[in-house]
């Protein structure tokens, strides 16, 4: 794969296509074991209620990969992802299906660099909007 | 949780800290395997693209070779351990009123990728904070700053994080 997509061909509004995953231990203990992050509260039930969120839940970073692999994944191997930011609003539960969201705001050139911006979120199967955010992409030029 | 009358969650170490760069380390040098593991974990349920594993795919892209995702962290399985920062609520136990941590979200701005071989530096410091009282009383939202630079003085990733505290 060389360039998926370059910047004359993207048009405001336009959504990138979704990354998606019905999350559970199988992919929380695995993000766990690669980024050491053993925290109770991602592993027993007992310590997710007592935090006053009823179950174990999945780690808001597992969220940020899948945005970066739906940005990945639409702009391909040779452009760049420049910035991403997102607020963690709601938890990850067990067996929630996680779809992720981009739509190009806008779309500008600095210093010799093809930018589009985007608002991001990641959205559950009840349709709660758990994380917005923002990001950038670098995209090459057909010129 | 039991809800105790507490006027501030800010702690003295915080206003000691603020503004400060510390705790610097470095990582040990990344390894194709880390990569690939940390590409198979959060792709799970599907094979990783070829640009975190396929080193003659890789050859063949504008990085010349494997490249880490943007998130990938080369200061996970340090030595020494280190005794864990406290983490929220654990299993046996009522967490006292602050005790409770979420990851509020964070900001981060790519610079060079990071590739196998390289060797992480990162410091930190505590840029402000805030408290307001929501769902879970008083919260304390703090930021952090994160800087990662790679072996040659390469910035590699920025960071504003918010701590949640309740």
């Amino acid at each position: 794969m060389a360039n998926n997509v370059y910047f004359e061909d993207v048009e405001i509004g336009q959504e990138i296509p979704a990354f998606e995953r019905k999350t559970d231990t199988m992919h929380w203990n695995r993000y766990a074991a690669i980024n050491e992050e053993f925290v109770y509260v991602h592993m027993d039930d007992d310590a997710g209620r007592a935090a006053g969120q009823g179950q174990a839940f999945g780690m808001g970073n597992l969220r940020w990969a899948y945005v970066l692999n739906a940005l990945r994944g639409w702009i391909g191997d040779e452009a760049e992802v420049r910035e991403l930011s997102m607020q963690f609003r709601a938890i990850n539960h067990k067996n929630d299906v996680l779809t992720t969201q981009g739509i190009v705001t806008e779309k500008t050139q600095e210093n010799g660099e093809n930018l589009v911006h985007l608002d991001i979120n990641v959205v559950n199967q009840k349709g709660d909007k758990t994380a917005p955010g923002h990001a950038v992409v670098v995209l090459p030029s057909r010129g | 949780m039991t809800e105790t009358q507490v006027e501030t969650l800010v702690t003295p170490d915080m206003e000691e800290k603020k503004g400060v760069w510390g705790n610097e380390r470095t990582s040990y040098p990344i390894s194709e395997s880390d990569i690939r593991k940390w590409a198979i974990a959060v792709y799970w349920g599907e094979t990783p693209p070829k640009i975190f594993w396929d080193e003659e795919y890789a050859k063949t892209t504008k990085w010349g070779g494997i490249v880490a995702p943007e998130d990938f962290n080369p200061f996970a399985w340090a030595v020494p351990l280190v005794q864990p920062k406290p983490a929220g609520a654990v299993p046996g136990r009522v967490p006292q009123k602050g005790e409770n941590i979420l990851n509020g979200g964070q900001a981060d701005t790519y610079g060079v990728r990071m590739r196998p071989g390289d060797v992480i530096t990162t410091r930190t410091r505590l840029s402000h904070w805030e408290e307001r009282t929501g769902r879970n009383g008083l919260t304390l939202y703090s930021y952090t700053e994160t800087q990662w630079t790679n072996q040659k003085g390469e910035v590699v990733k920025t960071r504003i994080s918010t701590g949640i505290r309740y």
